[in-house]
């Protein structure tokens, strides 16, 4: 049985904050992931988006850790060598009534201690904005909304951890969870792992956790959001992200920046049962293209490279966060919706106090590598840095993934950081998440996983076990 | 910086007809800049026959009929070919920046000839409701995986349009044992060849379904079932005529669209829909001496006459380079 001081279970955004913050203390310490690879769940439908902490209601610990995590954000992602842009968010109005609702907004977003927030008119917007409608007559700027790679994000963080002594588990789902006089046994399938404190960052499973850990009192209500991904031929369709006034259930639907230049357009906001319910809907794409061309008007349908559905693990309004006095050494992470992963370094230094009010002694280590050597994307570099990295490492001028620029070097690069499977490569680099779909690169990212891995090609996955992309080698029949 | 006279972009049929054509009219400096590994193109994994019917007045497959071109652009001294080269930028005054392993060159050219051919229509395209699991192919890469790789994708196979390499995919696949359960058109009648319907569904008893869709896909982790919907001609869909059809795999073939992000790069308008070039004369683009030839001008149905007009381009090419002087 391997023991621990403390065990993380879910390996998404907030898991992988956590795992890190507490990578800085002598501490024993793993996370449980249940798929393959981290980010594989509510995570990798993340759009990406680091708010500035306005649409929270003043009072909610949401909004405070949003606030808090923005700024730890740039801390965090200058260590981790992850890119973040800071492209400022514009909540748009077009009418008198609407302009009143940005004043309260603004109002809210002050109390909560968002910096150099303002309302900004026509003329400015115009400037500065010239895709947005023309109809827009105001709008409440956020400079310090950004953007950064939601999964870039969580393997980083991982990767980190792990330099500094953290362990993951990964396709270790836990099936039990038994409560001990010294704290928890946690089963999964294959293994028993031991653990004095026991944190549940389980996202759309947070309930379900909760309960085998003894405390019964909260349902995730999944909210599905589908989006919409663009050609990163768009880029500059807008210079901000783009915010509609707030619903009553989310921040409507937006134009996003993303990390990787693709505009993206969604979500929408549904309420469903299942939690694995991940399909796409004509009525979500309806939505989301004439919600998404009410802000820009030339957004073009024909533009659609990718869509997707992602679910947010809801609980009521807010976050709950909060060690369980009925199971002590529980600590629960649950409900993490929007702002969460804004939030997530901020709900990572809350989890730290947390424990530490329990009785978790911290110590720093001596030796923390708190930097990281930032990955390279021929992407997100120009031509002229490309042409000397080629110099020095050939294979960076073997272009795989032709519609993302993707060389063999980074996808290989990739696997050996810990991609396992194609959604990995995929998440990681750009390979195959562009305008083709894969269809050219499909086949040499094979080879290079099943070559990496020590793997037959027929063992190569989309997603994990299950999702093998081909049946048979007929060459080895 | 080198400069050249002629770069031919695209080792597939249509850039190696246009720069032999260029050199048999007399350019003497041409780059072919192919991107995969070897030439030919997409034509490597066309293993099935009906090329070069009318270009050679015989039956050829693809590797046979790409092997004719490559073995005589190999023999012209004034053609050197680059492969593993990805162009990355291109500008209207015709310098053009590619990358190779080991290297990032900058060329510019008194002419360019893009034949970058063209891309499959994704499921993203056309907008199929349902999850994203293992198991959907575009046809070509099902192509791709069967014929290079001698990799089955599936053993219970629907296909979405009816263009031509998804019918030859049908045969293909039944070919190689699985089963093809269905073939789903929206439209009213096939967009590929008649000769394909016959000779590959009709011969294997493959059910052919006009003016239905796919209403949804299901599976979590692998295909496991598509809904299939009668639609009107205003494709909308037909209630109660949704069945559900059990299968691992689907596999899109809903045409074809030009490739041409480079001369986008450059300036020249594309057309919205087909991605080829806004203009009235055959190769030509708003740039002097920009010529574009192929599946990236406009997608061809057959190769012979990509063939046929590419040696045009070639033409222009070479009278183009000649009037500067």
């Amino acid at each position: 049985m391997k023991s621990y001081d403390v065990l993380i279970v879910g390996g998404g955004v907030v898991g992988a904050a956590i795992l890190r913050e507490l990578s800085h203390y002598k501490l024993r310490i793993a996370l449980l992931e249940k798929e393959e690879e981290l980010a594989f769940g509510v995570s990798k439908s993340n759009s990406g988006i680091i708010h500035p902490g306005t649409q929270n209601p003043a009072g909610s610990l949401k909004g405070r850790l949003c606030v808090q995590g923005n700024r730890l954000t740039r801390k965090i992602t200058r260590e981790l060598g992850v890119d973040f842009k800071e492209v400022g968010e514009l909540i748009v109005a077009f009418n008198e009534d609407e302009v009143k609702k940005l004043l309260e907004l603004k109002k809210e977003a002050e109390t909560l201690g968002v910096p150099r927030i303002e309302i900004v008119n026509k003329t400015w917007l115009r400037k500065h904005e010239p895709n947005l409608n023309k109809d827009v007559i105001a709008a409440l700027y956020a400079p310090t909304a950004g953007i950064v790679s939601p999964y870039r994000l969580v393997y980083d963080n991982a990767e980190n951890a792990c330099r500094n002594g953290a362990e993951i588990h990964t396709l270790s789902k836990v099936v039990n969870i038994k409560k001990t006089k010294k704290g928890f046994e946690v089963f999964t399938a294959s293994d028993i792992f031991s653990a004095r404190y026991l944190v549940n960052a389980a996202g759309l499973f947070a309930d379900e956790i909760s309960k085998m850990a003894g405390v019964d009192d909260f349902r995730i209500k999944p909210r599905k959001g589908e989006e919409f991904l663009l050609d990163k031929k768009k880029e500059n369709l807008t210079n901000h992200l783009i915010f509609p006034l707030p619903t009553k259930v989310s921040k409507g639907i937006l134009i996003i920046k993303t990390a990787d230049g693709n505009p993206m357009i969604g979500p929408t906001a549904v309420d469903t049962e299942d939690k694995e319910d991940l399909a796409t809907s004509d009525e979500g794409f309806r939505k989301v293209f004439s919600a998404a061309k009410k802000l820009v008007p030339s957004i073009n349908e024909n533009d659609i490279v990718a869509y997707f559905a992602g679910l947010r693990p809801a609980v009521g309004h807010d976050f709950i966060i909060r060690h369980e006095d009925k199971v002590p050494g529980f600590v629960n992470v649950a409900g993490i919706q929007s702002p969460g992963l804004t939030s997530a370094p901020a709900i990572a230094l809350m989890v730290r106090n947390i424990l530490k009010r329990n009785g978790l002694y911290f110590r720093r280590k001596f030796f923390f590598h708190a930097h990281r050597k930032k990955t390279m994307h021929l992407f997100a570099i120009p031509l002229e840095k490309t042409k000397k990295l080629i110099r020095k490492n050939h294979s960076y001028g073997d272009v795989v993934c032709r519609c993302e620029m993707v060389s063999s070097k980074e996808i290989r690069d990739a696997i050996h950081r810990g991609a396992k499977t194609m959604d990995g490569v995929k998440f990681r680099t750009r390979a195959q998440a562009g305008r083709c779909h894969g269809t050219f690169c499909t086949t040499r990212i094979m080879k290079m996983l099943a070559e990496e891995n020590g793997k037959p090609l027929t063992a190569v996955t989309k997603k994990g076990p299950g999702s093998e992309i081909v049946k048979k080698d007929k060459t080895r029949d | 910086m080198t400069e050249r006279d002629l770069i031919v972009v695209g080792g597939g049929p249509a850039g190696i007809a246009a720069a032999i054509a260029a050199a048999e009219n007399g350019v003497k400096d041409i780059l072919l800049l192919e991107r995969d590994q070897y030439l030919g193109g997409i034509l490597n994994q066309c293993i099935h026959t009906g090329f070069g019917i009318e270009y050679f007045k015989e039956v050829l497959t693809g590797p046979e009929y790409a092997d004719r071109f490559v073995k005589k652009v190999r023999s012209i001294k004034e053609i050197e070919v680059s492969l593993k080269s990805f162009v990355v930028r291109l500008t209207p005054d015709k310098t053009l920046t590619y990358l190779r392993p080991g290297l990032m060159q900058v060329d510019k050219a008194k002419a360019i000839i893009m034949a970058t051919g063209c891309r499959e229509r994704t499921r993203e395209m056309i907008h199929i409701p349902g999850t994203r699991p293992a198991g959907i192919f575009s046809a070509g890469l099902a192509q791709k995986l069967i014929n290079i790789e001698g990799l089955l994708p599936g053993n219970e196979v629907v296909i979405v349009g009816s263009g031509d390499i998804g019918l030859i995919m049908a045969r293909r696949f039944t070919l190689e044992g699985a089963k093809v359960k269905a073939v789903i058109e929206i439209q009213k009648k096939t967009r590929g060849l008649v000769r394909n319907v016959v000779q590959c569904l009709e011969d294997f008893d493959i059910p052919l379904y006009f003016n239905h869709k796919i209403s949804r896909l299901y599976g979590k982790n692998r295909v496991e079932a598509v809904d299939i919907v009668e639609v009107d001609d205003d494709f909308n869909e037909k209630p109660g005529t949704k069945s559900r059809v059990t299968c691992d795999t689907v596999l899109i073939s809903v045409g074809l669209i030009s490739e041409n992000e480079l001369i986008e790069m450059a300036g020249v308008k594309l057309d919205r829909k087909t991605n080829s070039p806004v203009t009235n004369e055959l190769n030509k683009t708003s740039i002097p001496g920009l010529f574009v030839c192929g599946n990236s001008f406009k997608v061809y149905d057959i190769v012979d006459s990509v063939t046929r007009d590419s040696i045009i381009a070639g033409k222009l090419a070479a009278e183009y380079i000649r009037s500067l002087k």
